[in-house]
């Protein structure tokens, strides 16, 4: 039988800490996406061309979203777990009656929720400094969604393995930012060279931002069903990884 | 009493191949206090860890309440509590919501009048809103026994409950630990305090280097274990044993006017009264007798030190 009552739990517990750290989970992020808009979108972008017939401030909107989305993702997921392993409070978890899938519901799912929520922001915000309209709503929604979780799984396996801060910070800041900034956030890969462009095509990323790009415009630089493939293939993986990780005790039980 | 976990042929060896826990079989009775005594690396919290899952079994079985604890995790775990070795709480959480968040995690619905009467017992009660980083070390060792004993557990681990705690809330825990086995929690203690297990437990188990020496009731071991030493203070100081009490092997001091005598507490024939009747008759004039029994500490040590 699910431990719901544990589920909630642990995604109440995260919810507040999000909460108790309102300036740098939510004002924080938006804050600095502003800025991109601002200097992007309504100073730079005014003077830049048109990217497929789409205004420069209006293309750049999905890639920034993702930008702040996986980062904070990664970051709430991988601090979630972290944080009890650091301060020693794990013990509690591997003693109460809750099987893996349970603890990842609960931390992946509030890392999601917190995520999702700061995507629509931005999104929300994006409308006061750039005139953007979304073509597919919904299938928006499905992939900001698939994002978050694919992002916080990420977070969630990097929170495990790290034994350290420095640890904690090195993969957002050294691989996923190059992931994201590379993956086609602020261009069409048609600009790179060939090279480079065959490059960018082994970037999960890159199939993220096309696919989140087309439900914003109607067009993607790859079929958005390969865009999905390969976000749930991103998710089953993360899942298997992190099932190992519990089955083995890798870094969670001595 | 029937037995609510029995540990077989229990083994954990760690990634580094140290052997922490070496074949170790043990049968805790319901409604007992258990005290693990052993020195520090005996492989005490690695036994505690592995009944309560916080690390993996490297081979053997473990059953709670006849159920394994690896296969039927969700059964054995919902009647344990786990009180740590170290204070590891979250530090900015309150003491109200630290305890329900507990409960909760053990799938348990909401009982606020339960939580209530716990942290009355507890003396936690007016400290419920404080967050756990303002509470004292003695507060926040309370908080993970409320912590544990959320769910309504049936069994108790307290790893080291009074490591590093002053004499009085020692005294503290320890009328906690009766007042819990009077409402017919098994608890399992693990302590380097002799004193501690000599006080409140019912049964001893003496654990070394991953094997579990011997387990018995406190009294017991206090008896059959124990070795009394009766002190003779005599008028004089004697140079040596005269020749008819050579047998008695007793030990002499220099400068000092007594005797010392070895001989066990459990046997009918102490050798006291033919000892003094032999002294009399060998012309040594006695100014007073007294007897004193080994401690379970110097028990302990001696076990130990024979592994």
């Amino acid at each position: 039988m699910i431990n719901f009552e544990a589920i909630k739990a642990i995604y109440k517990f995260e919810m507040a800490r999000t909460f108790r750290t309102i300036i740098q989970s939510l004002i924080s992020p938006v804050l600095s996406t502003i800025l991109y808009f601002i200097v992007f979108g309504t100073a730079i972008g005014k003077n830049m061309q048109l990217v497929s017939e789409i205004p420069y401030g209006a293309f750049i909107v999905p890639g920034l979203i993702l930008l702040t989305v996986s980062m904070q993702s990664v970051t709430n997921a991988s601090f979630g777990i972290f944080f009890p392993k650091f301060l020693g409070t794990t013990y509690e978890l591997l003693s109460a009656p809750i099987s893996y899938i349970e603890i990842i519901i609960g931390y992946v799912g509030a890392a999601t929720t917190k995520s999702f929520c700061l995507g629509l922001i931005i999104l929300i915000t994006s409308f006061f400094f750039v005139d953007i309209k979304v073509v597919y709503p919904m299938l928006m929604l499905l992939m900001l969604f698939l994002s978050c979780v694919s992002f916080s799984l990420l977070g969630f396996i990097i929170g495990i393995w790290s034994d350290n801060f420095e640890q904690i910070n090195f993969v957002p800041m050294l691989i996923i930012t190059p992931l994201v900034f590379l993956g086609g956030s602020f261009y069409t890969i048609d600009i790179l060279p060939i090279f480079w462009q065959n490059i960018t095509f082994f970037n999960p990323i890159f199939y993220l931002i096309s696919g989140f790009r087309f439900s914003f415009f109607g067009e993607g630089e790859v079929s958005v069903w390969i865009s999905i493939f390969s976000t749930v293939i991103f998710i089953v993986i993360c899942n298997i990884i992190i099932w190992k990780m519990f089955k083995t005790g890798y870094k969670i039980k001595t | 009493m029937s037995n609510i976990i029995e540990i077989q042929n229990l083994m954990k060896v760690y990634d580094n191949n140290y052997t922490a826990l070496d074949k170790v079989n043990l049968s805790i009775k319901k409604g007992e206090i258990i005290a693990l005594l052993g020195p520090n690396g005996a492989g005490k919290t690695s036994l505690i860890s592995n009944v309560c899952g916080i690390s993996s079994i490297t081979s053997g079985n473990v059953f709670v309440e006849g159920y394994n604890v690896e296969k039927e995790y969700r059964k054995t775990r919902d009647l344990i509590g786990l009180v740590p070795q170290e204070l590891s709480l979250e530090p900015f959480e309150k003491v109200w919501a630290s305890v329900k968040f507990s409960r909760q995690l053990f799938g348990k619905k909401r009982n606020d009048n339960y939580l209530e009467n716990l942290l009355k017992k507890l003396s936690l009660w007016d400290k419920k809103n404080q967050i756990i980083k303002s509470l004292s070390g003695g507060m926040k060792r309370r908080v993970l026994i409320a912590k544990a004993l959320s769910h309504e557990p049936k069994i108790l681990f307290l790893d080291e409950p009074t490591a590093g705690v002053d004499v009085e809330l020692r005294k503290d825990m320890w009328s906690i630990i009766k007042e819990l086995k009077n409402d017919g929690v098994t608890i399992i203690l693990t302590t380097h305090y002799i004193e501690e297990a000599e006080m409140i437990a019912d049964r001893i188990a003496v654990i070394n280097n991953g094997k579990i020496l011997l387990v018995d009731k406190k009294d017991n071991l206090i008896s059959k274990m124990s070795k009394k030493t009766l002190t003779i203070y005599t008028k004089q100081i004697l140079k040596s044993i005269p020749h008819s009490l050579k047998k008695f092997n007793l030990r002499i001091f220099k400068n000092e006017k007594k005797l010392e005598y070895d001989y066990t507490a459990s046997g009918n024939k102490t050798g006291i009264t033919t000892l003094l009747s032999k002294i009399k008759s060998s012309g040594i004039e006695l100014i007073d007798v007294q007897t004193r029994q080994s401690t379970l500490e110097e028990i302990f040590v001696e076990i130990v030190n024979n592994d």
